[in-house]
């Protein structure tokens, strides 16, 4: 009762926010609870766009009236970004500016803008791939600051680090994961020291952590999942079946889909105090390229590095229909309660009606940009951004 | 409370705000460290320093002259909340910080930017007196600008007076882009340029092996040379017996290609480790910084001490992509390198090399005093007799 009470809190908290907080939206698997964003789309729907000041592919945050975006600039890309911008109508309200003091080399296709940011309604939490983590207040006054590399030399990975942070109580957990030295760390959230260091597996790893409940995360690796217990990162369980170490995985309903052999679901127990996991099924003909897998309603969906979306089966994961969408997308698709929202590396918004017997596209709209972050939810709206711009859609 | 009584209140805590002394704070906020350390009392004081009026920036400016990273990025965030809050800056002040060369580079790239925002023109006019300034930043535009003079000169049919702003160009820069830029106009315009020197890339080396590297097992495994350096030993390899040979590299960016010592068959070896060595006779004793490229899992020794290291395997290389500290000693320098190939298999996977170049922090090249003239061709394959391509890992 106490572990089904954990659960419903969680859930409870997170589904009122209206805010856009950290990656992949207040529940962390890229559902939305707004109802009245467009399923058609045309010129019109784009309200707005603004250059930005560096690149990035890090989702931005809505939090009330504020977009909070990320970049990265300089011929290093050794100059971090972080704006603050007026949902309304784009227009600046704050911009600081930080110089890396890690590592700032990455695939060209990437950016140390890597990361989504997160916040507690109240501060702003932002990591950089260089391992810069900053605590900005909403109003741009900086709160502390870490520089994980200075602390730790060999955290690095030279293509460049994504895992986006997550909140836990009054701790935020940085995932830095990679060949040479790899660890995953709970920061105290009000001046940034260590609550603990976790050695974790020397491999690359692009991941992020996942809110299992209040007080365990899962933490995603080429093994597998670990839980890990908030408090002391201490491990409660693991899943040792492998995993990717791209797309991350999703928790909705109890259920953890991960990005392994296919899609693996694991229902977390309510009745354990650890909320050891059973296997309900795994299905390879699931196939999450980049972007992270999505559920909605009674489905659970996976697009391919082919831009072949592909819906499972809740229960089973039996593969009920595929549709081919204009790939390929990096991005997370964002989940309404009927359709999902698609945009691909091209820039191409896509949204799909999940209600039939396969997917409709219902509307689209070229934004004719590189656009590898995965869009952000609020206010009736959605922004996306590129390596150049922010956009802003809505009715 | 009554409007009177609230406005002299209001004026009581601007006056303090105001008033205050920073030096405290500056002080706090440079004592941060790593870990988090004197983060508490630094948010503290930042949120004092914060409050302080323009006419501070340049003291604060200054307090980041020897401050570290994170220091430096504290202070750094001050000065943004504080110009984007205020009307007027102190520009002749601002102008003064810039023009003082002692003052941290980041620091009076800052100081310019913030002149920029304010008064573009103003700002444009430091910069032709920046050409050889020790921040990379601010000589960058200066660089570009004698670019732009250059490609104009050559537009209008002069190519001699074109290549001598495009020279003086090269000497000032030290972006890569710019410098590939430059080099590609000098070269179409007939000139010859050496990069290897302008870098400073290190072009002769000693190299043995190959070593194992099963299961990538030689990055912690100490090998004879990690030891004890000399050249008349034989030492045992993965497939045979293994001695020092000479290796030159001619290439352009100082790319050590071990694949051309010990080629193999097929792609390459794979599972291996190799060292080179080579000495650097320093003119004075000073500090430089290495700055090293590689895809490979390494480590460097400097006079047999252990700079640093690394077991990243095929994630990227790029010119600096590692900045490393040491003190030169005057005269003979011993530079050890470790390069471990691994198990895999792809395209991408077959480089097994690595480029060391000597520079000031500007990525000045600071060359050796006897520094050989430019190799015009390297080693294309000197293997030894007795090194065959040793079983590979099914």
């Amino acid at each position: 009762m106490k572990l089904i009470t954990a659960f419903t809190l969680v859930f409870a908290l997170q589904a009122t926010a209206a805010d856009w907080r950290q990656f992949r939206g207040p529940q962390g698997n890229g559902v939305t609870s707004e109802r009245n964003l467009p399923v058609t789309l045309n010129e019109k729907n784009l309200k707005w766009s603004i250059p930005l000041p560096g690149r990035g592919l890090s989702g931005a945050l809505v939090i009330g009236e504020k977009i909070i975006v990320t970049c990265s600039s300089g011929i290093t890309q050794n100059r971090l970004h972080i704006l603050a911008l007026n949902a309304k109508d784009g227009g600046l309200i704050w911009h600081r500016q930080f110089w890396a003091t890690g590592r700032t080399m990455c695939h060209g296709k990437t950016s140390v803008a890597a990361p989504t940011p997160c916040s507690d309604g109240k501060k702003i939490f932002a990591v950089f791939s260089s391992n810069d983590v900053i605590c900005l207040d909403l109003d741009g006054n900086l709160q502390w600051l870490r520089g994980l590399t200075a602390d730790y030399a060999n955290v690095s990975n030279s293509l460049g680090m994504s895992s986006s942070p997550v909140l836990i109580g009054s701790a935020i957990i940085v995932q830095v994961e990679n060949d040479s030295e790899s660890y995953t760390l709970a920061l105290n959230k009000r001046i940034g020291v260590n609550f603990w260091k976790l050695d974790r597996p020397k491999a690359a790893n692009w991941t992020s952590p996942v809110r299992l409940t209040n007080t365990l995360i899962a933490l995603q690796s080429k093994n597998g999942i670990d839980a890990i217990r908030a408090v002391d990162g201490t491990k409660a369980w693991s899943y040792d079946g492998g995993a990717s170490t791209i797309p991350s995985s999703t928790l909705h309903g109890g259920v953890l889909y991960v990005p392994s052999r296919g899609i693996t679901a694991l229902e977390l127990n309510e009745a354990d105090a650890e909320n050891t996991p059973n296997e309900l099924w795994q299905s390879r003909r699931l196939s999450p390229g980049t972007g992270s897998p999505v559920v909605l309603g009674d489905k659970v969906f996976a697009t391919n590095k082919a831009g072949v979306l592909t819906a499972g089966n809740l229960k089973t994961g039996e593969r009920l229909w595929q549709t081919r969408l204009k790939g390929p997308f990096s991005a997370t698709h964002v989940v309404t309660a009927t359709h999902l929202y698609c945009v691909n590396e091209a820039g191409l918004l896509q949204i799909v009606d999940t209600r039939g017997k396969e997917g409709e596209i219902t509307g689209t709209l070229n934004l004719d940009d590189q656009i590898l972050g995965s869009p952000a939810v609020g206010g009736g709206a959605i922004y996306v951004r590129s390596n150049e711009k922010i956009y802003k859609i809505s009715e | 409370m009554n409007p009177f009584t609230t406005g002299l209140a209001a004026l009581a805590i601007c006056f303090t705000a105001n008033a205050v002394d920073i030096s405290d704070s500056l002080k706090t906020i440079r004592a941060v460290g790593p870990e988090g350390k004197g983060n508490a009392a630094a948010a503290q004081a930042w949120q004092s320093l914060a409050q302080a009026k323009p006419a501070a920036l340049p003291k604060i400016l200054a307090a980041m002259d020897g401050a570290n990273p994170l220091a430096a990025n504290w202070l750094r965030a001050a000065v943004d909340t504080i110009a984007n809050r205020a009307k007027d800056l102190p520009q002749m002040e601002l102008m003064k910080f810039i023009a003082d060369q002692k003052h941290d580079p980041r620091a009076r790239r800052l100081a310019y930017e913030l002149i920029k925002n304010a008064n573009p023109q103003l700002a444009a006019k430091l910069i032709p007196g920046l050409l050889n300034d020790p921040s990379v930043e601010l000589r960058r535009d200066a660089v570009q600008r004698v670019m732009d003079e250059g490609a104009d000169l050559e537009k209008i049919k002069k190519p001699d007076l074109a290549q001598k702003q495009y020279r003086k160009a090269l000497d000032a820069a030290r972006d890569i882009d710019q410098i590939k830029e430059i080099t590609a106009a000098l070269r179409a315009l007939g000139q010859e340029v050496d990069l290897p020197r302008h870098f400073g890339f290190l072009m002769h080396w000693k190299v043995v092996g190959p070593f194992d590297n099963t299961d990538r097992s030689g990055f912690s495994k100490i090998f004879p040379p990690e030891n004890k350096i000399d050249f008349t030993a034989t030492h045992d390899g993965k497939a045979g017996k293994v001695k020092w040979s000479p290796f030159v590299t001619a290439n352009e960016y100082g790319m050590v290609d071990i694949n051309k010592a010990y080629p193999g068959p097929g792609d390459g070896l794979k599972e291996v480790t190799a060292f080179a060595y080579t000495e650097y006779n320093a003119a004075t004793a000073r500090a430089v910084e290495l700055r090293l490229g590689c895809k490979n899992a390494w480590k460097i020794w400097h006079n047999g001490k252990l700079i640093f290291g690394r077991d990243e395997y095929h994630r990227g290389i790029r010119i600096d992509q590692y900045k490393l500290n040491v003190q030169l000693a005057k005269g003979r320098n011993t530079l050890l390198i470790k390069l471990c190939q691994n198990e895999q298999q792809q395209d991408w996977t077959k480089e097994w090399q690595f480029q060391l170049r000597v520079c000031d922090a500007t990525g000045t090249a600071i060359l050796a005093a006897d520094r050989p003239p430019t190799p015009k061709t390297g080693t294309n394959n000197n293997q030894p007799a007795n090194t065959t391509r040793p079983p590979q890992k099914k």
